[in-house]
C-alpha cells in the first residue's frame, strides 16, 4: 500500500524507545531536530527586559491628577522580554500549527480553502488599516465605495435584494437572520413561536434560534440523506416563524426539493433562512434567492477565503428579499449621486432591528472578499464552485469501498464518510483522524453531522491540486488497510506532532485557564 | 453492567434507593458508562424542591451534557457535596459514593412508580 | 486562475476518474429550473497589477496625514512590526478553530497566554478565547449575569460607550429583559444616587465604562458596592484597554466581569473592525462564560499540552441550551493583542499608559490655552471631552485639512440629549470627544489645539 510520506510509523515507535526521557530538550531547546520545546510566555525573560520602543514619559508625569485609589503599580506577572525573545516564543508556537499554507485541511463545512496573500497586503494599505471608524464621510469615501460594491457583489452571487455587512461571523449572521424574521413577524402582528431545523443543522441554528426566543422543532432528514416535503408539511403551522436549511446540507448533499419545501413554508406564512455556510457549492452555479430563501448569511472565512485566524475574525453578512431590507441592522452604505454615505441613525431606518456590534463590521475582511472577487470576476467565481465538488467527487470516487458512505446520495462540494468498515477491528473515526495527522493531513471533520455515527466529513475546496488529493486518498487507503493488519497502531496515532493525544477530562475535570505569578501550569 | 436487584430505576437511568423514610438517588452503570469521564457535575441545594420527571441537575462529560432527572417529587434533604471536586467517583462507584442527592418524598408511593430491577434490565437491553 | 490548480487536463483526468463527461453533470442534483442561467453580474476578473492600482486608489481616497484625534471605543496606536510579521506566518493565520490539538499547540498556547493577559490586566481569574468585539462582548455579560441571578433587569450608565449600550438592546429584545439607563453627573461619572435608586431585587447587573465614553474613569467602586448590596453583579467595559497599565484594574475594584476589546494591543483601527473582544470573570462563574476557551492538560507521554475546555457550554454540544451562540470569535486578533503585550511587557505597558495619559494632559493644557473648556471635571485617561462651540462644524473644517478631530457628543445623544440632563451646560452642541495617544507628538497636539481654535 503506497506510503505517500515514505515514512514508517513503526520506526518511530523504535527510535524513541518509547519514553519520554528520549525527548528530554537539547541545550538549545530542540526535541528532534529543528522541533522546539517552547515555556509559555511568562515563562522565561528576565528582569528589566523590554520589547518595545516608546519615546519617554514626559519628565515631570506623576499621575497626581488621578485619585491614588484608582492608580496601580505596574502589572506583576507580565512578561519581561527583549524583541528577539518574543520572536522566537511565537515563530515556534507557529511551528507547533498546521495551517493551510502547511498542508491539506479538509475540514468538512469550514471550506478551508487557500487564503491569498494579495488580500492580506491590501488589507494593509494605510489608507484600509489606519482609517478611523469615525472618520467624516469624505474622508472615507474609498472605503465607503468598497463597501457599497462589495453588498452589491454579495446580493447578486446569491440573488438577493439587499445584503447587511455588519454581522462579525457567520453565527452572528444567522442571529441577525432571525432577529430580521422576527421583526418582520411582530411588524404582521405576531412574531411566531418556533423555528424548524432539519438534523443535520449545525449546532449554531438552535443556539441562535434559541437566542431570538424561538422554540427548535427538529426534523429527520430522509433516508437520502434529504429533507422531504412532507416532513415539513407535516410540522408546518402559523406558529413557525421559519425554516433553517443548509443548502447544500452538512452531507453535502443538495436539497433538491427546496422550491416545494420554500412554498409549503411561505403558504403558512413562514419565512425560509439560508445557512450560507455551504455556498462554495453554488457559486455562479446557482442562488439561493432564486430558490425560495428569504434570508441568507454568508461566511466571508469560508467562501470569500478570508484568514480563518486560528478561529476568527470572521464576517456574516446576511442577503435578504425585499421584504425584510427595512429590518437591516444598522449601518448601511447608501450611495448619493457620486458620494458615498453611511446610514446609522435609526431615525432613517425606523423599523430596523438595530445595532449588531460597534461600528460597521468588519472592514477588514470585506476588503479581502472584495480583492477575491474582483480577482475571479465572474468567470472565477463559478470555476471555484466547479472545481470545489470536482474536488470532493474525486475523492469520494476512490474512497468509495475503502469507507462506507452512509448516503450514497449525490453530493456536491463535501462528502461524509464513516468508520463501519473499521469498526469490527477496532478503529474509530476518531483513530483515523489522528493517524492521518501522522500522514500529514489535517483530519476531516469528524463526529459531524450527528446523523451519522462516526462521520469523516471531507471538503477538499477548489484549491488543492489533483496530486494532494491523490496524497490524501493514498494516506486514506493506507490506514485502513492497516486497521485490518495492525490496529494498534492506528489507535495509537498520532504519534509525529510535538504531542500526543491529550488528556481532554483532566483539563475539564479541573479546568485551568490561566497562569498566575508563581504558578507552575501542568 | 451492574444492576443492583434493591434499587429503583427510571426510563433516563437515574435509580432510587429507599434510606428510611427518605430516597437517596444517582445515575446508573449504564449511564455512567454512555456518558464516559463524568468531568461535572451541577446538583440543586438542600432545601430545593424537586418534581418527578423534571429535571434536577446536569452531569457532563468532555463532549456530552446529560440532565438529571427527578424519579420522585418532594424536598433535597442531603447533597453528595464531594462530587464537585471528584466527579470521577459517578464513573468509579455509581450506585454507593456516586449518589447525587437524597430526597425527602411528597409521596412516598411515587418509588413504587419505577422500574424494579429485571424490568430496567429489559429496558437496557431494548435500548442496546 | 493563480489560485485554481486545475490543468485542462486534470479536470479531463479527475472526470474519467469519477465517470462522469462533463463538470456539469456533477450538478445534476441541483433541478434545472434552479440553476442560474447566466454568469453572474459581476465586474470582469482583475490581473493582480489591475486589482493593486484599483484597490490603492480606493485606499489613497480614505488616508490621511495625522493620525486620528477621534477615539471613542478605536484607538490610534502604534503596532510594532514584529506584531504583524508574526501574525502572518501562515501556521497561525492560515488555521482554523484548534479542534484538533495535537497540530494546534501554537494557536492552544498563545490563547492561554492571551487569557493570561486578559487576566492579568482585568484582576479577573477566568477569561475566554476572545469575542466579537466589545459592545457585544457587554451584551454577552448582560445576558450571563441573567443566567447566574435568574433576574432581568440590567442597569447602565448612560456614560457606558453608546455603541454598547445600543448593541445590548439588541440582545436584550428577545429575552425581554428590561433596561434601565441611570444619567451621569457633571464630574462626567455615574450618577450614584440615581443609580441607587434604579438598583433593585430584579436586577442582574449594573454595567459601567472603565474609563466611561467621555474619557472620565468612572465610579466603579462605588458602584460595584451598591450593585452587591442588591445581589447584582457589576459589569465593567473598558474600550481603551491601555489604560489598564496605568488604572486599578476592575477586579481589584469590584467588578464581577470585565468586557471590553484589546484593539489598542496590535490591532489597527480598519475602520472599526476587526478586533479582539475580551470577557473575563471570577472562578465561580466560568461555567456560565460565553465562548471558547483554553485549558491546560498533559499528553499521554505525561507533557503539558493545551486544548480547548469547558465545551459542554457551547453550541456545538449544548445546541439550544448553550450559553452563547457564538462560534468563530477573534482568534487572530487575540494573537496580535498577545504578540503587542508580550513587547511591552512589564515596564512597556507602564510607560505606554503614562505616556498617553500625559499626552491627554498636553492636550488639555493646549486646548484650554486655545479657549476650549473641558467638559468634565472627573479623572480622566487618555480622552476627554471639550467644548469647542460648535463640534460638527470643527469636525467639518479640520476634516479639509486632513484631519479627523473627534467624536461630536450629540451625535451619539440624541435620543436622550445632554440638554435634557444638564440645561445650563453648553456642550450639547459644542461638545468634543478627542483621544491622544503615543502617535500624538507634542507639535502635532499644538498644530491640532491651533486648528481647533482658528
Amino acid at each position: 500500500m503506497a506510503n505517500p510520506t515514505g515514512w514508517k510509523p513503526s520506526m518511530e515507535q523504535e527510535a524513541k524507545g518509547g519514553g519520554a526521557a528520549a525527548e528530554a530538550p537539547g541545550l538549545g531547546g530542540a526535541v528532534r531536530g529543528l522541533a522546539y520545546e517552547e515555556p509559555l510566555v511568562f515563562e522565561h525573560g528576565s528582569r528589566g527586559r523590554c520589547g518595545v520602543s516608546l519615546p519617554p514619559p514626559p519628565a515631570d508625569f506623576d499621575a497626581s491628577d488621578l485619585p491614588a485609589a484608582l492608580v496601580r503599580p505596574a502589572v506583576d506577572g507580565l512578561p519581561e522580554l527583549s524583541e528577539l525573545e518574543v520572536v522566537r516564543h511565537f515563530t515556534r508556537l507557529s511551528s507547533w500549527n498546521h495551517g493551510i499554507d502547511t498542508g491539506f485541511y479538509p475540514l468538512g463545512s469550514c471550506t478551508m480553502k487557500y487564503n491569498p496573500k494579495s488580500s492580506e497586503a491590501l488589507a494593509r494599505l494605510p489608507g484600509f488599516a489606519e482609517l478611523h471608524p469615525l472618520a467624516p464621510a469624505e474622508l472615507a469615501q474609498g472605503a465607503l465605495e468598497l463597501m457599497y460594491r462589495l453588498e452589491r457583489a454579495l446580493s447578486e452571487i446569491a440573488g438577493f435584494d439587499a445584503t447587511t455587512l455588519a454581522p462579525a461571523a457567520g453565527a452572528q449572521g444567522e442571529l441577525t437572520g432571525l432577529m430580521l424574521i422576527r421583526a418582520y413577524h411582530e411588524a404582521r402582528g405576531n412574531p411566531r413561536k418556533k423555528v424548524l431545523i432539519p438534523d443535520t443543522a449545525h449546532g449554531t441554528n438552535p443556539a441562535s434560534s434559541a437566542l431570538n426566543g424561538y422554540a427548535v422543532v427538529q426534523l429527520a432528514s430522509g433516508p437520502d440523506g434529504r429533507l422531504h416535503p412532507e416532513t415539513v408539511r407535516a410540522a408546518m403551522d402559523e406558529d413557525v416563524a421559519a425554516i433553517m436549511i443548509t443548502n447544500p446540507n452538512t452531507l453535502g448533499v443538495f436539497e433538491s426539493h427546496i422550491a416545494e419545501i420554500a412554498g409549503i413554508v411561505h403558504a403558512k406564512g413562514g419565512l425560509v433562512y439560508g445557512d450560507g455556510a455551504n455556498m462554495n457549492a453554488l457559486l455562479g452555479v446557482a442562488r439561493p434567492g432564486d430558490m425560495g430563501f428569504d434570508v441568507m448569511q454568508y461566511n466571508l472565512h469560508k467562501t470569500f477565503a478570508t484568514p480563518h485566524g486560528g478561529g476568527g475574525p470572521g464576517s456574516g453578512p446576511v442577503a435578504v428579499k425585499a421584504a425584510l431590507v427595512p429590518h437591516l441592522p444598522l449601518p448601511l452604505v447608501v450611495k448619493e449621486g457620486e458620494r458615498y454615505r453611511l446610514v446609522t441613525e435609526a431615525r432613517e431606518r425606523p423599523q430596523t432591528i438595530g445595532k449588531l456590534r460597534e461600528f460597521w463590521g468588519n472592514f477588514g475582511m470585506f476588503v479581502r472578499a472584495w480583492a477575491l472577487i474582483r480577482e475571479y470576476g465572474p468567470e472565477g467565481v463559478r470555476a471555484t464552485a466547479e472545481l470545489a465538488v470536482l474536488n470532493a467527487n474525486y475523492v469520494r470516487k476512490q474512497l468509495e469501498g475503502t469507507y462506507h458512505l452512509p448516503y450514497p446520495t449525490d453530493s456536491l462540494h463535501e462528502v461524509v464518510f464513516d468508520d463501519a468498515q473499521q469498526k469490527d477491528a477496532g478503529v474509530t473515526t476518531m483513530d483515523v483522524a489522528k493517524r492521518l495527522i501522522d500522514h500529514g493531513f489535517h483530519p476531516p471533520t469528524i463526529y459531524f453531522p450527528l446523523v451519522v455515527h462516526g462521520a469523516l466529513m471531507i471538503e477538499p475546496t477548489e484549491t488543492e491540486s489533483r496530486e494532494t488529493l491523490d496524497a490524501f486518498v493514498a494516506a486514506m487507503k493506507a490506514i485502513a488497510e492497516e486497521a485490518k493488519t495492525d490496529p494498534e497502531a492506528v489507535r495509537a496515532a498520532p504519534t509525529r506532532p510535538v504531542r500526543a493525544r491529550l488528556d481532554e477530562t483532566r483539563a475539564a475535570r479541573k479546568p485551568v485557564l490561566r497562569w498566575q505569578p508563581g504558578m507552575n501550569v501542568e | 453492567m451492574e444492576i443492583p436487584e434493591d434499587l429503583r430505576y427510571t426510563r433516563e437511568h437515574e435509580w432510587a434507593r429507599r434510606k428510611g423514610s427518605a430516597i437517596v438517588v444517582g445515575i446508573t452503570d449504564f449511564a455512567q458508562e454512555q456518558l464516559g469521564d463524568v468531568v461535572y457535575v451541577e446538583l440543586p441545594d438542600v432545601g430545593d424542591t424537586v418534581k418527578k420527571g423534571e429535571s434536577f441537575g446536569v452531569v457532563e462529560s468532555t463532549k456530552a451534557v446529560s440532565e438529571l432527572f427527578a424519579p420522585i417529587s418532594g424536598k433535597v434533604i442531603e447533597v453528595n457535596d464531594p462530587l464537585s471536586d471528584a466527579p470521577e467517583t459517578i464513573n468509579e462507584d455509581p450506585y454507593e459514593e456516586g449518589w447525587m442527592i437524597t430526597i425527602e418524598p411528597s409521596d412516598p408511593k411515587d418509588l413504587e412508580t419505577l422500574m424494579d430491577a429485571a424490568a430496567y434490565k429489559a429496558f437496557v437491553e431494548e435500548q442496546e | 486562475m493563480r489560485y485554481h490548480p486545475h490543468t485542462p487536463d486534470d479536470v479531463r483526468a479527475m472526470l474519467d476518474v469519477i465517470g462522469a463527461e462533463r463538470v456539469d453533470e456533477l450538478f445534476r442534483s441541483i433541478p434545472q429550473a434552479l440553476r442560474l442561467d447566466r454568469p453572474l453580474d459581476l465586474p470582469p476578473a482583475a490581473d493582480e497589477i489591475a486589482l493593486f492600482s484599483e484597490l490603492r486608489r480606493l485606499a489613497a481616497r480614505n488616508e490621511t496625514a495625522h493620525p486620528p484625534f477621534a477615539g471613542a471605543g478605536c484607538y490610534p496606536h502604534h503596532v510594532p512590526p514584529v506584531v504583524d510579521q508574526l501574525l502572518l506566518r501562515g501556521e497561525f493565520f492560515t488555521a482554523y478553530t484548534p479542534y484538533q490539538p495535537e497540530i494546534s499547540q501554537g494557536t492552544l498556547q498563545a490563547l492561554f497566554e492571551w487569557q493570561t493577559f486578559v487576566c492579568l490586566l482585568t484582576g479577573m481569574d477566568v477569561s475566554n478565547a476572545s469575542m466579537y468585539d466589545g459592545a457585544t462582548a457587554t451584551a454577552e455579560a448582560a445576558l450571563m449575569a441573567g443566567r447566574i441571578t435568574g433576574r432581568d433587569k440590567v442597569v447602565v450608565s448612560a456614560a457606558l460607550h453608546p455603541e454598547y449600550r445600543k448593541v445590548l438592546a439588541t440582545y436584550l429584545r428577545s429575552t425581554g429583559d428590561e433596561i434601565v439607563t441611570v444619567p451621569f453627573g457633571a464630574d462626567g461619572r455615574t450618577d450614584l444616587a440615581a443609580l441607587e435608586q434604579a438598583v433593585d431585587g430584579r436586577t442582574a447587573c449594573v454595567i459601567l465604562g472603565y474609563p466611561n465614553f467621555l474619557g472620565v474613569v468612572d465610579a466603579l467602586p462605588e458602584a460595584a458596592a451598591i450593585a452587591r448590596k442588591a445581589g447584582a453583579l457589576t459589569v465593567s467595559a473598558t474600550a481603551e484597554a491601555v489604560s489598564l497599565g496605568l488604572l486599578q484594574s476592575p477586579g481589584a475594584l469590584g467588578a464581577d466581569v470585565a468586557v471590553g476589546t484589546f484593539q489598542s494591543f496590535g490591532n489597527p483601527m480598519s475602520f472599526g473592525g476587526p478586533a479582539p473582544g475580551f470577557l473575563a470573570t471570577r472562578e465561580k462563574s466560568v461555567r456560565q462564560m460565553p465562548g471558547r476557551v483554553a485549558g491546560a492538560t498533559v499528553d499521554k507521554q505525561g507533557r503539558r499540552g493545551f486544548v480547548l475546555t469547558l465545551s459542554t457550554r457551547e453550541q456545538h454540544i449544548r445546541r439550544e441550551k448553550a450559553t452563547s451562540n457564538i462560534c468563530t470569535n477573534s482568534g487572530l486578533c487575540a494573537l496580535a493583542s498577545t504578540i503587542h503585550l508580550s513587547l511591552l511587557g512589564k515596564r512597556g505597558l507602564a510607560e505606554l499608559a503614562r505616556l498617553n495619559h500625559g499626552r491627554a494632559r498636553m492636550l488639555r493644557d493646549a486646548m484650554e490655552r486655545a479657549g476650549c473648556r473641558p467638559v468634565y471635571s472627573g479623572p480622566f485617561f487618555n480622552e476627554q471631552v471639550f467644548d469647542v462651540g460648535d463640534a460638527e462644524a470643527v469636525v467639518a473644517r479640520l476634516a479639509k485639512r486632513g484631519i479627523v478631530a473627534g467624536a461630536p457628543l450629540a451625535r451619539w445623544y440624541p435620543d436622550a440629549p445632554l440638554a435634557r440632563w444638564y440645561p445650563d451646560a453648553p456642550h450639547a452642541k459644542g461638545a468634543l470627544l478627542c483621544a491622544t495617544t503615543e502617535l500624538h507628538g507634542p507639535e502635532l497636539i499644538q498644530l491640532f489645539a491651533g486648528a481647533v481654535r482658528s
